[in-house]
């Protein structure tokens, strides 16, 4: 089983890769989205597959029955799970908000448009005065070492 | 949104689903559930508040802000990793405090202390991106 | 002893929980910070004693036994790399009282900033492949949030280059980590150690490669580099200088760990292309700061040409050039963050970054000009100041071994790094203010504290820098004899199955 699994990282991880290479930052973030879970999968390959029985321990025992599935890749895909889950939606949060400042996200445009004046930010300097944006409060991404843990 | 049978099915349903994440968040020590998956339904619950009412509505329901439910309960899950001091182990050792209160046997512990700071935490989290991308 | 071990972390931890739960109250926030670096320095402090004095410090969270649970672990590289993020952390906490904005410090910066010294401090003191990925997250999503808080164009501009290149980079971690544990069944970098012995060499040069790219990335070594100069000059001072200063050797640290304890198993391959990856990155990294104008950017090119030293020593792979390496970390961020903190201090009073727009700084604030001039000198490497011995030991491990190409790469790019402090010297400070611009007062001194602090050190390494030296030398020991990590962490029975001499062979 362990063929067909791992050729599906190889693709997730060449479609992916094609992805990141375009130049429209959304389709990089999908390509960052679809690497992610090639690799998640190729650590769950890692345990080794099994058949059918989950690693709990029965009432009474010490130790799983012989033969069950490896518990800690399970583990570690759950914490990279939720570190990619923050970290994408934090990606995406980021890319919302340059769409709405520079109004665009292809990778050439953007440090043409940076270019252009913008009454935001060319005349006081940072430290003195916020930027003049209405939305104050951002990034959604706050993300915290506990959820990862 | 405006939807009158959105907003009927959600006053159904919060309360399942909020009691339902307290039951995934209490019974994760020895099966399926705990923490993260909790405060994940618990989050998704308020969600569907925020959806069917109003982000304001939702705002209030919660009554405490997102950021400080995080600082909550990553106080939470600090402390029981502290807690193992005071018993002379090392950081995040687990501690059982186990007693039998009438025909119930009452099980509180560290890594259930750890467990609800997680809970609150992903809350927070879920929440806050939420808000976040609501603001536009 | 756990507890001081585990302490780097926990006060961090613990001050960022309380900073996120008083989000309106900015003083407390301030207070927490201020407060909680102090500490920190304190307990780090306490720790590097204890390992100094009595050996590597261990713990294992949750009392589950060594290859099972997750180690902390404490040795002497781990101990100074916390002693300094601790400094840092004071340093940038009380730049930051002045620097950052009161919308910045709304949207979380303090909580923030703390979580990133949480994760650059984990990543030190783990003992564990899995764990490290955790903390390098952890203290990656703080820093994205830092780099971007306030959304300004340009910090968006430089935060997309920033996260896309940052997540590539963790993608190829938690990959080189699934193929390390499909291969191994451990992810205990203690346990890994012996594990890999098992393993084909082919197979252990591949991950060896795998974890290079991941945490070359980090490093900002050739040819990854690019998306540093991109990012590092848009965010406020306060936050560039700590990211200049700390973050990029959170990934020098994990290639000398994982290049010393992990892939030693092919030497003069792997450490070849490490000596000349070192060798590119200090030539491209000092070569593009020639080519800048602006003092921000100048000092992030610097950034890459100094951590091409580093990783020069940690090629080398003889005692002395461990010792050298570590030393120049220790250098290298002091004074480059000291750096940062001078630009902030001269945009303040100059009103620009660009140097065309700079001048007459020298007339106006003498006091600011000697403050430039000790680290701009120092990370030149003029004698008595810290650079000088850090480039000199490194320079010397590389005559030592006769290597005399680095050895003239070395001596090049400190030439030109002379060349690029001096035209900074010259637009910023020497030459007269350019027309329509009026130089503002001095500004608070809350900001010349950390800078004249950190000067200071750089001064002090200098000059009695026997101390360090040794301290280097130690670590560099400890780095070179693998044996004692896994004796610390796993016992004596493991340590014997470890058992390897340290071969330093030719290649054939």
């Amino acid at each position: 089983m362990e063929v067909p699994v791992a050729l599906t990282v190889g693709v997730l991880f060449g479609s992916g890769l094609y992805l990141v290479l375009q130049r429209n930052l959304l389709r990089l973030v999908f390509g960052l989205i679809l690497m992610s879970g090639g690799v998640n999968l190729a650590l769950f390959v890692a345990g080794r597959l099994t058949r059918g029985i989950s690693p709990f321990v029965p009432e009474g025992a010490y130790a799983p029955p012989m033969g069950a599935a490896n518990p800690l890749p399970q583990a570690l895909i759950l914490t990279a799970i939720v570190i990619s889950f923050g970290l994408t939606v934090f990606a995406l949060v980021l890319l919302l908000r340059t769409y709405e400042r520079l109004g665009t996200v292809e990778t050439n445009e953007l440090p043409i448009r940076l270019r252009d004046p913008h009454p935001a930010d060319v005349s006081p300097p940072a430290s003195s005065v916020p930027h003049a944006t209405p939305s104050t409060e951002s990034s959604g991404g706050t993300s915290d070492p506990e959820v990862g843990s | 949104m405006n939807s009158l049978i959105l907003r009927t099915t959600t006053r159904l349903l919060i309360g399942v689903l909020l009691l339902f994440s307290v039951f995934l968040l209490l019974r994760g020590h020895d099966l399926p559930g705990g923490g993260f998956i909790g405060g994940l339904v618990g989050a998704a619950a308020i969600a569907l508040y925020a959806i069917a009412y109003g982000y304001e509505h939702a705002f209030a329901l919660l009554r405490i802000r997102p950021r400080a439910l995080i600082g909550v309960g990553l106080s939470l899950a600090v402390l029981a990793g502290i807690l193992a001091a005071f018993a002379g182990e090392p950081m995040l050792t687990g501690l059982w405090w186990i007693r039998e209160v009438g025909p119930w046997t009452v099980k509180l512990s560290t890594p259930l202390l750890f467990d609800v700071g997680v809970y609150l935490v992903v809350i927070g989290v879920v929440l806050r991106m939420l808000f976040s991308l609501e603001e536009h | 002893m756990s507890w001081l071990l585990v302490s780097p972390i926990l006060i961090p931890l613990a001050a960022a929980a309380v900073s996120f739960a008083l989000p309106e109250r900015r003083m407390a926030q301030r207070t927490v910070a201020v407060g909680a670096s102090a500490l920190l320095l304190a307990t780090s402090l306490l720790l590097l004693v204890e390992v100094a004095t009595r050996g590597m410090v261990v713990m294992q969270a949750g009392d589950w036994p060594a290859p099972f649970g997750i180690t902390l672990i404490a040795d002497h590289l781990a101990a100074i790399m916390v002693v300094i993020s601790a400094i840092m952390a004071l340093a940038t906490a009380v730049y930051a009282l002045v620097d950052i904005d009161p919308a910045r410090e709304g949207l979380g910066y303090h909580p923030l900033f703390l979580v990133l010294v949480t994760g650059i401090n984990g990543a030190f003191l783990t003992g564990d492949l899995f764990n490290l990925y955790v903390w390098f997250e952890v203290l990656l999503i703080s820093s994205f949030v830092l780099l971007t808080l306030g959304n300004r164009r340009a910090q968006l501009e430089g935060g997309l280059k920033y996260v896309a290149v940052n997540l590539v980079s963790s993608l190829f971690f938690l990959v080189s980590i699934g193929v390390t544990y499909g291969l191994t069944g451990t992810l205990n970098m203690a346990d890994l150690a012996i594990a890999l012995k098992d393993v084909p060499t082919g197979l252990v040069t591949i991950l060896a490669m795998l974890f290079l790219v991941a945490f070359g990335i980090k490093a900002a070594i050739f040819p990854l580099f690019f998306w540093l100069p991109a990012s590092y000059h848009t965010p406020p001072v306060a936050i560039s200088a700590i990211f200049a200063g700390m973050l990029t050797k959170v990934g020098v640290y994990a290639l000398i760990r994982a290049f010393t304890l992990l892939f030693t198993q092919d030497v003069p391959w792997t450490h070849d292309v490490l000596l000349w990856l070192a060798g590119a990155t200090m030539l491209t990294g000092v070569l593009g700061a020639a080519a800048q104008n602006e003092f921000r950017k100048i000092l992030s090119f610097h950034i890459i040409s100094q951590i091409g030293y580093m990783i020069m020593g940690l090629a080398l792979y003889t005692p002395l050039a461990l010792a050298g390496a570590v030393f120049y970390l220790v250098h290298h961020i002091i004074v480059k963050a000291n750096l940062f903190f001078v630009a902030g201090l001269a945009q303040r009073m100059g009103g620009s970054f660009e140097l065309k727009k700079l001048g007459g700084l020298y007339r106006h604030s003498p006091l600011l000009s000697i403050l430039f001039i000790i680290p701009a000198f120092s990370l030149a490497g003029f004698p008595p100041l810290s650079g000088f011995w850090a480039k000199l030991v490194v320079v010397l491990a590389g005559v030592e071994v006769g290597n005399w190409a680095i050895v003239a790469v070395a001596l090049v790019v400190g030439l030109l790094t002379i060349y690029s402090m001096t035209k900074i010297w010259q637009a910023a400070f020497w030459s007269p203010t350019p027309e329509g611009v009026t130089l503002s007062g001095l500004p608070q001194k809350r900001l010349w504290v950390p800078v004249a602090m950190l000067a200071g050190l750089t001064v002090v390494i200098g000059l009695f820098s026997a101390p360090f030296m040794n301290l280097a030398e130690a670590s560099a020991a400890e780095l070179l004899n693998p044996a004692g990590y896994v004796e610390a962490v796993l016992g004596a029975d493991a340590a014997a199955e470890y058992d390897v001499p340290i071969v330093l062979e030719e290649t054939p």
